[in-house]
């Protein structure tokens, strides 16, 4: 194709992306964890705006729309504005490789890059830069405290996601996305591969700063954390970082281990949407049932309990893979 | 073709330029910060060059945690709160000549040799074949790497850790 | 249109900027950013190569992938040295570190 049409095609690419992320994931994803919340709790959650609450994240846009925007006084203003735009852009170049679903023509995937998996990877690790940019911009103890831990939190649970990764990749014979799907047409990966579900659940709630590893956020302990100075649409930037890469965590997650799009009788995007909002629905139960961890003990936990395993989750598939199945 | 200069000449200009600011900015945490733009660009350079895997690499492992240790070094010692301190040693000039004579050594050099046109086309599955080629005709190279990111991992452990006692 | 010509080029200019950040920094990390670019540089022109020159070997991008990973092993083991340093002497400009100078 010429090269104009492409970089058209990348144009409205990137804007359906963002729209949807940040309507799906974002808007909905906020009011499901009220919702879920709230019935975990025993108790209603949020019902006035609209039928049901239903527009009550419109509501909250609206109002951080019209908040002042503060910048503080000794921040370095560079910093303190391009890491505002450097973790949603991080968290939605995620959802370039993420399949969901198949039509006639092919399967509706933005771009079906034969690194796919390696790609999701490099680009769930650029945030980690924003973060730090974000804790350092805002000249405050407690942000850049903040910044540093939850950097290095990532940083861990970067490594059991990328064995993990490795490990299905090792069965299904690709990097590729779209072909990881197609192999899983006759038996899920989560059937052959418990063990590496179960790592990539933990690490991907670490990689999104979510409970019970939420520490580096958490109202009660450094105030916000590495986001305490941005105020308005800053703020609601970031929050679509965060929703998003969790969004893009779970849509990856469906694609390697639960059979991405295959379904019986419904079309192939409704079931991806299907399994998609039942591990949201498995994050945001996770999040309100168990206590948070300290920070040491969350370090603790990937490199001295989750790489030894996923390591030898690896070596036990390696060693199916070459020898048992020749 | 014509979308190919384009990306090119745009891909080079974010990589200088941001290089420019990694290497004479007077504020440390920019010319830090600079580093990440410099890396996406080369790894642009990386796809244009149809070697994918290698990009992949580059911004999983360059840009998203070899800065990401050079900026908590920053951090933890003094370069964060030193920024008022003068960044340029009084070997600027010199430095600047050399770097000049270098890089116009290099471009008469590239400029005046005829390279050839090799033979052959490359893999369409990078990953495969550069894996193929790791447990084949390279396999002493790969074992040899292992050996050295545990030495490398051992010993910054050992280095970078407080003394018992102190 | 875009020959191996631009490819070297391009990286002469970055190993250039490369070399100028090593010699005229005071601060070590700044200096070991220099390094980090003049690696990249070579890189380019290892996969430049492997593209134009020799596209049926491989060796291009495999040189490379070494490169980025002892690129990353010596950035840690640095980087490790210049926080010990800092913590013995307070610290991180070379100018100072002089205590093996007579």
């Amino acid at each position: 194709m010429p090269w104009y049409v492409e970089a058209l095609r990348a144009v409205v690419g990137t804007i359906v992306i963002f729209s949807a992320v940040a309507v799906v994931a974002a808007m909905f994803g906020v009011l499901l964890e009220r919702k879920v919340s709230g019935w975990i709790q025993s108790r209603i959650g949020p019902t006035h705006v609209g039928p049901r609450g239903l527009l009550q994240t419109l509501a909250d846009t609206i109002k951080l729309l019209q908040k002042e925007h503060v910048v503080p006084g000794n921040a370095d203003p560079a910093i303190f504005a391009s890491a505002v735009v450097i973790v949603p852009l991080a968290a939605l170049l995620d959802y370039v490789v993420v399949p969901f679903g198949t039509t006639r023509w092919g399967p509706l995937v933005f771009r079906d890059l034969n690194i796919g998996v390696l790609y999701f990877a490099a680009t769930s690790s650029l945030i980690v830069v924003g973060i730090l940019m974000a804790g350092w911009g805002s000249n405050n103890k407690y942000a850049l405290l903040g910044g540093l831990r939850s950097a290095a939190q990532m940083v861990s649970y970067e490594i059991p996601i990328g064995l993990v990764l490795i490990t299905v990749a090792l069965l299904a014979g690709s990097l590729s996305t779209v072909t990881i799907v197609t192999v899983q047409s006759h038996l899920w990966f989560i059937a052959s591969q418990p063990v590496s579900f179960l790592i990539f659940l933990a690490a991907a709630t670490a990689e999104v700063n979510r409970a019970p590893f939420d520490l580096v956020e958490a109202e009660s302990e450094l105030v916000a954390g590495y986001f305490s100075e941005y105020t308005g649409m800053r703020f609601a930037l970031f929050q679509l970082g965060e929703y998003g890469e969790m969004f893009a965590m779970a849509a990856l997650a469906v694609t390697l281990f639960l059979g991405g799009w295959h379904g019986p009788v419904l079309p192939s995007v409704v079931w991806f949407l299907i399994k998609l909002y039942a591990l949201i629905f498995v994050f945001m139960w996770v999040r309100w049932t168990f206590p948070r961890f300290r920070i040491d003990q969350l370090l603790n936990f990937s490199w001295k309990f989750l790489i030894p395993l996923a390591l030898l989750n690896l070596v036990v598939t390696a060693f199916f893979v070459m020898v048992v199945r020749r | 073709m014509i979308g190919e200069a384009v990306a090119f000449y745009v891909l080079a200009a974010i990589t200088l330029a941001s290089g420019v600011v990694v290497a004479t900015s007077p504020n440390l945490m920019h010319s830090a910060i600079a580093l990440v733009p410099t890396l996406l660009g080369v790894t642009g350079i990386y796809i244009l060059l149809n070697a994918e895997f290698v990009a992949g690499i580059q911004v999983l492992i360059y840009a998203g945690g070899i800065t990401v240790l050079i900026l908590f070094v920053i951090m933890l010692t003094e370069g964060g709160t030193g920024l008022r301190v003068r960044q340029r040693n009084e070997q600027v000039a010199i430095a600047a000549a050399v770097s000049a004579a270098v890089a116009a050594l290099f471009i008469a050099l590239a400029g005046r040799t005829p390279w050839a046109q090799g033979a052959g086309t490359l893999p369409s599955y990078t990953p495969g074949a550069i894996g193929q080629n790791f447990l084949g005709p390279n396999l002493l190279l790969f074992e040899g790497t292992s050996v050295v990111l545990l030495v490398t991992l051992v010993g910054a452990i050992l280095i970078a850790r407080k003394e018992a006692g102190e | 249109m875009i020959t191996l010509t631009h490819y070297l080029v391009l990286s002469a200019l970055l190993f250039a900027l490369g070399l100028y950040a090593a010699l005229s920094r005071r601060n070590a990390v700044a200096m070991l950013m220099g390094i980090e670019l003049m690696l990249n540089a070579a890189n380019i022109n290892l996969v430049a190569f492997n593209k134009y020159a020799a596209p049926g070997a491989i060796q291009g991008q495999i040189f490379a992938l070494i490169v980025i990973t002892l690129a990353a092993c010596e950035a840690a083991v640095g980087l490790a040295l210049i926080l010990a340093a800092y913590r013995r002497f307070e610290t991180t400009y070379v100018d100072d570190l002089n205590l093996m100078k007579w």
